[in-house]
């Protein structure tokens, strides 16, 4: 099959729901403000990107700078989120007596959705960028340790024995053998911690803080400006995507000597 | 000085889930000579991996004690390198990273390695295929990556487990040859585990037959053959008889315990 026909495939569902969205729309079963046509929705959101005429009034030209406050908080709580989920990730699965010290208060706060965290997160923090960034840290921390525990519980023990035969110290060992045994897992983490970390900044936004993606969608929403709301959707999807791609990317980079083995690895 | 002394090593695996301890060896003593070559044979389950696992610091020994060189065992180090019955490779790895793996744990700079590693896949007649992963590998060809990662340890001690029972007669020939040249150059001594008699005869200095669970020492066998060795010659084969006979009688011991 060629790759030309191959993404053809790919675009006929969503070419058809637009036709028909759009169809619908202009039909005037609804009131056009309550279900905007897709070409008014593109235009909406191209004035917000561009700022041609006005049509997201305030908005207009800023969708640039409203990504990049969403993207800051995203990348901000998500680093923090991966850097203390993978290593403390793997002193728990390591270390016997941090399992037992650590992993209960985990399992205890775990249960409890992030968003319930909000009001105390803006007493804590005010209402500005930190309290999104520790929701978003919320978000994605606790998939990342668990695939990271998983991941390093699940490594074979003969590598390690293989290692400590040619002389690795424990150090050595947590490096060159029990990280990359449990890469995999932690990819699997880092792509349900991205998705989440998309979810808690929006969700952050609608109620705590006064700039970015989610803000634009809320405040929309107050001013019955629809055509806003599913142009800010889009744009969340779409970054939500963008960044989820480019972790697969790396991941397919970092792993790549699974080549062949795998499942996975049967499409190219 | 024995390089290897095993003292009366018993050894009995827990069984915590099945409420039921095993005893896998049973009061083994055996000493190594340096530079000797002790081929190590015996059925399968009868506890050679896991005497092997003592003496690389794997296993402790549920009662008595190992020594190497002189200074008792308490975990593994690259003064004893082992090559696995399973390759046990880093699936992460190239083939000539995985046989530098050492060189890497030292700190070399990656040129170097590279050189290093060189000289022991083509010992090992991998060149071609320094650069695929373990996954891109046969079974015979991941087991002679771990035998040249054992080698470039340079060990005073090497413990084979089973290295060659994945490869063809050929290559399998080639390889006893090769293993030969390297313990006559580098004066090392070698613990070598195989089902196979003809193994144990081409290779050995010494073979150690051992008997069914509960593993024991049943006899030891000095073997004053000239190399290479003939495998056709009648002293050669009056050994193969011999141990023919050892384990036979072994095997219907073991019958008779079971209908007992
Ligand atoms: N980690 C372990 N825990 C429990 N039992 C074990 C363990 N390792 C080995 N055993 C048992 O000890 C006995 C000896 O095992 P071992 O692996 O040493 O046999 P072997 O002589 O190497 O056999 P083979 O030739 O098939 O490799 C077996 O009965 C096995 O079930
Ligand atoms: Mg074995």
């Amino acid at each position: 099959m060629t790759a030309l026909s191959k993404s053809w495939e790919r675009a006929v569902v969503p070419l058809f729901i637009l036709a028909a969205w759009e169809v619908f729309s202009r039909s005037g079963f609804l009131p056009a403000a309550l279900l905007p046509a897709p070409s008014v929705v593109l235009h909406t959101w191209g004035d917000w990107i561009f700022g041609f005429d006005e049509t997201s009034q305030g908005n207009t030209g800023r969708w640039f700078a409203d990504a990049l406050s969403s993207a800051t908080r995203v990348a901000a709580g998500y680093g923090i989120a991966v850097v203390s989920g993978v290593l403390l990730g793997i002193a728990i699965g390591w270390w016997r007596w941090v399992e037992r010290t650590v992993e209960p208060t985990i399992q205890m706060l775990r249960p409890v959705p992030p968003v319930s965290w909000i009001p105390l997160a803006i007493i804590w923090f005010g209402i500005a960028n930190k309290p999104a960034i520790f929701l978003v840290f919320l978000g994605a921390f606790f998939p990342i340790l668990m695939n990271t525990i998983h991941g390093v519980k699940t490594a074979d023990r003969n590598l390690i024995r293989a290692a400590s035969m040619m002389g690795a110290t424990e150090q050595q060992l947590l490096r060159h053998v029990v990280f990359p045994a449990a890469l995999p897992s932690i990819f699997a983490g880092l792509r349900i911690g991205i998705g989440a970390a998309w979810m808690l900044t929006v969700t952050a936004e609608m109620v705590a803080v006064k700039s970015g993606l989610g803000y634009v969608l809320w405040d929309s929403y107050y001013f019955l400006r629809y055509d806003l709301v599913l142009a800010a959707m889009a744009s969340i999807g779409l970054l939500g995507y963008a960044t989820d791609a480019l972790i697969k990317v790396l991941m397919s980079a970092a792993l790549h000597w699974q080549h062949g083995s795998t499942l996975q690895s049967r499409e190219g | 000085m024995a390089s290897i002394d095993l003292q009366n090593i018993t050894k009995i695996f827990r069984d915590a889930k099945r409420k039921r301890d095993l005893l896998a060896i049973d009061n083994v003593s055996l000493s190594v000579e340096k530079n000797e070559f002790l081929c190590l044979l015996g059925s399968s389950g009868c506890g050679k991996s896991t005497l092997l696992n003592m003496i690389a610091g794997f296993e402790k020994p549920t009662e008595g004690t190992v020594t190497v060189g002189g200074k008792p065992v308490d975990g593994p180090g690259a003064d004893r390198g082992m090559v696995f019955q399973q390759a046990n490779l880093m699936p992460w790895l190239p083939v000539w990273e995985n046989v530098a793996f050492h060189l890497r744990l030292k700190g070399w700079r990656k040129a170097d390695r590279r050189d290093a590693a060189q000289e022991y896949i083509d010992m090992v007649g991998l060149r071609g295929f320094e650069n695929h992963f373990p996954a891109e590998l046969s079974g015979g060809m991941s087991q002679r990556v771990g035998i040249a990662r054992a080698l470039l340890l340079n060990p005073q001690v090497i413990l084979m487990d089973e290295p060659f029972a994945a490869l063809d007669a050929q290559t399998k020939m080639d390889m006893q040859e090769e293993l030969v040249a390297i313990w006559q150059k580098q004066r090392c001594t070698v613990v070598f585990v195989t089902h196979s008699v003809d193994e144990a005869l081409v290779l050995g200095t010494r073979v150690a037959v051992m008997t069914s669970r509960p593993g024991r020492i049943r006899e030891l066998i000095a073997l004053d053959l000239p190399r290479p060795r003939d495998t056709t010659g009648p002293r050669f084969n009056d050994h193969k008889r011999h141990i023919l006979n050892l384990i036979r009688e072994e095997g219907m011991q073991q019958r008779q315990a079971a209908v007992a």
